[in-house]
């Protein structure tokens, strides 16, 4: 196959260095030791990251986040189970519709959900609910997890399960003895990939917290749209860090490039 | 002087050698046929040939030109390859014009030389459709095609029949060969399918570990395979372990089990150990007693055109077969006498055997 | 799974999407709606919004140069982002393809890893690097090349570097897909048939590899059009685009009306890019690929 040649890589380490350029100068200026936005020219430190500890309007938001992902995601994968078990399984009218109406979140600009959301709920009179906001993000994620769901359902051989009930097993017995354990990894990395785009999600977001339910990055945005200090680089970081983990679980798992592209390594 | 030769061509992928110590000489207008198992090195030898593998060592002569270095695409070869690789975003007819182009053929003689190729692989007609809307069986006809356009000196075929169905395969087998036969183009096959191999080839190349371990006419290198592998690759075989008991200039006699059997036109040395082999086709069933060896039929099968039967001898299962002439051979269970004649039978070294196939 | 026939079926499919099916018609068909609605209300500073039904908010965003100032430059921002994705993914995803598996895979992952991180940190990044005291700025000024603070951040051209940067991820995703499509063998057929290596690049791999570029400029250019955080914080305020437009009317003059007016213009748009230019392009391959 032809190699890459000089110009090729060298192509290749501009647009690498342009990818992670502004990661990099996040992380770097949040060990400055100064009070304001500068690299660590006079050596690390991580006064930043301790001020990150006693801010409780970011340790607040923070947990926000985390307990937001943590039920959007497992609420979508627990609709989006059966939901890609009736798909892949069952050819039916309405079928092509149905699976373009639950992933067509994906089409809809992040405002337009937002303002429509926000409407919603001020119409309802739930505009501060915790589990409002919950059931939005659950429609921005339920797609990523169906995906992935999906791709592991489909992928799965029509016969297994009929040699199962031809040995007796009872339909309940079949489903979680034979078909859950093969579908587990498609359906444990959409619960991850949905856990990060709630925890990611900004934009829609924005349009529906309000100060009793603001999450990190809404909080980050109103930091930043203000002014930017060191300490929105320190949380930057752990953000950076943090999903950099999860990413390499994810990867282990599943194949980062099935679930981000859709086809098998 | 030989159109295409090969000299000591050896390719190593680190300590792998696919291709160890390979010569060859091919004659204008000849077919020949690489045969072998998979990893034999046949694949790595036509990609040499082609340019996109390049060899380690060995020198790739072509009508007296050296191309062992020469870029694949200054050449002047045409490939079919396994997979076709059919140029999906163009039509066939732009398909077989391509090479036409590169190499500057006016768009009209282009033209008229697409259905010239067409014709010849049978597909008139079908210029203007997509490769995504023909049969496999079509597809392949044109590559066929597309790699006949240019008029190459030599044509390389690698595997390509391997993804059609058996009857599809047979039909293709023939034709393709009346086509080689009336371009009288040079042509190197690669296959593991020895029934191709032995209807398409003026000659087969036998391949183990990337080397030819044989290479004759297809009746020759069936009936005078000179090992145990290529004796097992092409086409089935019956083998009796046996010693060797009186020998002198024009035959020997090899004892198998009590029976002593007389073998002409070999010779080994007293007391050596050997195989003795016989092709299916070449046994008779008799009655019993009035054969070589006795037996009792252990197995009988109805192919259609022949009857495939295993009969359980002392000297071990015995697989013979018998032409569909009309009359049905005795079912399982009963006795038979089982004849051949002497001629029919091959010796190989017992000690060539260990380690091979 | 074992695939049952319609006659089969009965209600089973419907009972178990019945759960997902139901709150997406709750809470995103409903709301849609509702917002659909919202739009055709009229406002007034005094009273609020009005029980109205007029399209005097359209009439507004067709007629008012002000939003046709925004259209255009939230258009044209996004086809140069577009282009810009083509020009950089395009070439980058080719060369990853070509490298050693290992290489390859990490690579990959590092191109596409950020996607998975907060759009804030990516563009709080080029805020920082973008700034007249940031980074960039203090590089050209160290290497000479310009005496005082050249201004990227809240211009066009910072923001058109941002976005680039926040959505090239999805062209490579694109391109990657039908890369993995192409026969390695279709190549050596064209070396063999007397093609030079820039031909078969040109005459061979690109025309493969176009409906993935189309499908993956479709995306970019939707995302980049209806984007809002990144204009938001490298434009600022005084660089509108469509989103941040419909943020403004809603959350500051509180022209719920307006506001949503343009998001339903902004949701047609969207669905016209993807779906119509998806059915044009799935029209003009359908016949060449699978």
């Amino acid at each position: 196959m032809h190699k890459n040649g000089f110009f090729s890589l060298l192509f290749h380490t501009l647009f690498i260095g342009f990818i992670v350029a502004p990661l990099l100068v996040v992380m770097a200026m949040a060990f400055t030791d100064k009070g304001y936005l500068s690299l660590p020219t006079n050596g690390l430190s991580l006064r930043w990251f301790r001020a990150l500890l006693d801010n409780q309007e970011m340790l607040d938001a923070f947990m926000l986040s985390i307990k937001l992902g943590l039920a959007s995601a497992t609420i979508a994968t627990l609709l989006a189970i059966p939901a890609a078990l009736a798909i892949s399984r069952y050819d039916f009218p309405g079928r092509g519709t149905l699976t373009g109406f639950l992933l067509s979140p994906l089409m809809i600009p992040s405002v337009v959900l937002g303002i429509a959301f926000l409407r919603f709920f001020s119409i309802a009179q739930i505009g501060g609910s915790f589990w409002a906001l919950c059931l939005t993000h659950v429609i921005v994620v339920l797609p990523y997890a169906l995906r992935l769901t999906l791709a592991s359902t489909i992928g799965l051989e029509k016969d297994i399960e009929q040699a199962a009930l031809s040995l007796g097993a009872k339909r309940w017995t079949a489903f979680h003895r034979v078909i859950l354990p093969r579908i587990r990894t498609g359906v444990v990395g959409g619960w991850m990939l949905a856990f990060i785009q709630s925890f990611d999600e900004l934009t829609m977001t924005v349009f529906v917290a309000t100060p009793g339910t603001t999450t990190l990055p809404v909080a980050m945005y109103n930091q930043i749209s203000q002014t930017i200090d060191p300490l929105i680089t320190a949380v930057s970081t752990v953000l950076i860090v943090g999903t950099l983990i999860l990413m390499l679980v994810l990867d282990r798992l599943v194949g980062l490039d099935r679930v981000l592209i859709g086809e098998g390594k | 002087m030989a159109f295409l030769t090969l000299e000591g061509l050896v390719k190593n992928y680190g300590t792998f050698k696919a291709i160890d110590g390979l010569s060859l000489e091919v004659q204008h207008g000849e077919f020949v046929a690489l045969l072998g198992p998979s990893g034999c090195g046949k694949t790595t030898t036509l990609q040499s040939i082609a340019g996109f593998v390049q060899p380690t060592e060995g020198r790739i002569v072509l009508d007296g030109r050296d191309i062992t270095h020469v870029r694949p695409e200054d050449r002047g070869l045409g490939i079919v390859f396994q997979s076709y690789a059919l140029f999906p975003h163009m039509t066939v007819a732009q398909n077989i014009s391509f090479g036409l182009e590169m190499r500057g053929v006016a768009k009209a003689e282009r033209a008229k030389r697409v259905v010239e190729a067409l014709d010849l692989v049978r597909l008139g007609g079908l210029g203007e459709r997509y490769p995504k809307a023909l049969s496999g069986g079509q597809r392949q006809r044109v590559a066929i095609a597309r790699a006949l356009a240019i008029r190459p000196n030599l044509l390389l075929l690698d595997e390509p029949m391997s993804n059609l169905d058996a009857k599809l395969r047979e039909e293709m087998h023939i034709e393709l060969r009346a086509i080689q036969r009336e371009l009288g183009i040079t042509t190197i096959l690669v296959t593991h399918d020895q029934v191709e191999a032995m209807t398409m080839s003026d000659r087969i190349a036998v391949m183990q570990r990337g080397r030819i371990v044989q290479i004759d006419t297809p009746f020759e290198a069936y009936e005078r395979p000179h090992s145990p592998f290529a004796s097992a690759f092409l086409g089935k075989t019956n083998a009796f372990a046996g010693a060797v008991q009186l020998r002198n200039e024009r035959c020997c006699h090899v004892q198998v089990r009590d029976t002593l059997l007389h073998v002409p036109h070999e010779d080994r040395s007293l007391g050596q150990d050997v195989n003795v082999y016989i092709r299916p086709e070449k046994i008779r069933l008799t009655e019993p007693g009035l054969g070589r060896i006795n037996g009792r039929i252990a197995l009988r099968v109805f192919l259609g055109n022949l009857w495939l039967l295993a009969v359980d001898s002392h000297f071990g299962l015995v697989h013979l077969t018998q032409p569909n002439l009309g009359h049905v051979p005795p079912a399982e269970g009963n006795e038979v006498g089982l004849d051949w004649s002497d001629d029919d039978l091959r010796l190989l070294d017992r000690e060539a055997a260990h380690g091979q196939v | 799974m074992a695939r049952y026939d319609a006659e089969h079926v009965g209600a089973a499919p419907w009972l178990l999407s019945g759960p997902a099916l139901l709150v997406f018609i709750a809470l995103l068909l409903a709301p849609l709606l509702l917002t659909a609605l919202l739009s055709l209300n009229l406002f007034s500073d005094t009273e609020g919004v009005l029980p109205v039904y007029s399209l005097g908010n359209y009439i507004e965003v067709f007629k008012d140069d002000y939003f046709h100032e925004i259209f255009l430059r939230t258009g044209s921002m996004a086809l140069a982002v577009t282009v810009l994705c083509v020009l950089l993914g395009v070439p980058e995803t080719i060369i990853i393809a070509r490298m050693a598996p290992r290489w390859r895979s990490t690579f990959l992952l590092v191109v596409l890893g950020p996607l998975l991180i907060s759009v804030v940190v990516r563009t709080l990044g080029w805020a920082i690097l973008l700034g007249n005291n940031g980074l960039i700025n203090d590089a050209l000024q160290g290497l000479g090349i310009t005496d005082e603070p050249v201004k990227i951040l809240f211009t066009q051209v910072g923001v058109i570097i941002a976005l680039t940067h926040v959505l090239v991820p999805f062209m490579v995703i694109a391109v990657w897909a039908t890369l993995q499509r192409l026969d390695l063998q279709v190549e050596w057929a064209g070396l063999s048939l007397g093609a030079s290596r820039l031909t078969v690049f040109r005459r061979i791999i690109v025309p493969q590899i176009m409906p993935g570029i189309l499908s993956g400029s479709i995306i970019v250019f939707a995302l980049a059009a209806s984007a809002f955080a990144t204009p938001a914080i490298i434009g600022g305020r005084r660089l509108k685009v469509v989103a941040t437009a419909a943020y403004d009317e809603f959350l500051g003059t509180l022209n719920w009306p307006l506001g949503a007016a343009i998001a339903m213009l902004l949701l047609v748009a969207n669905l016209i890019i993807i779906l119509g230019c998806s059915k044009l392009a799935e029209r003009r391959f359908k016949q060449v690929f699978e």
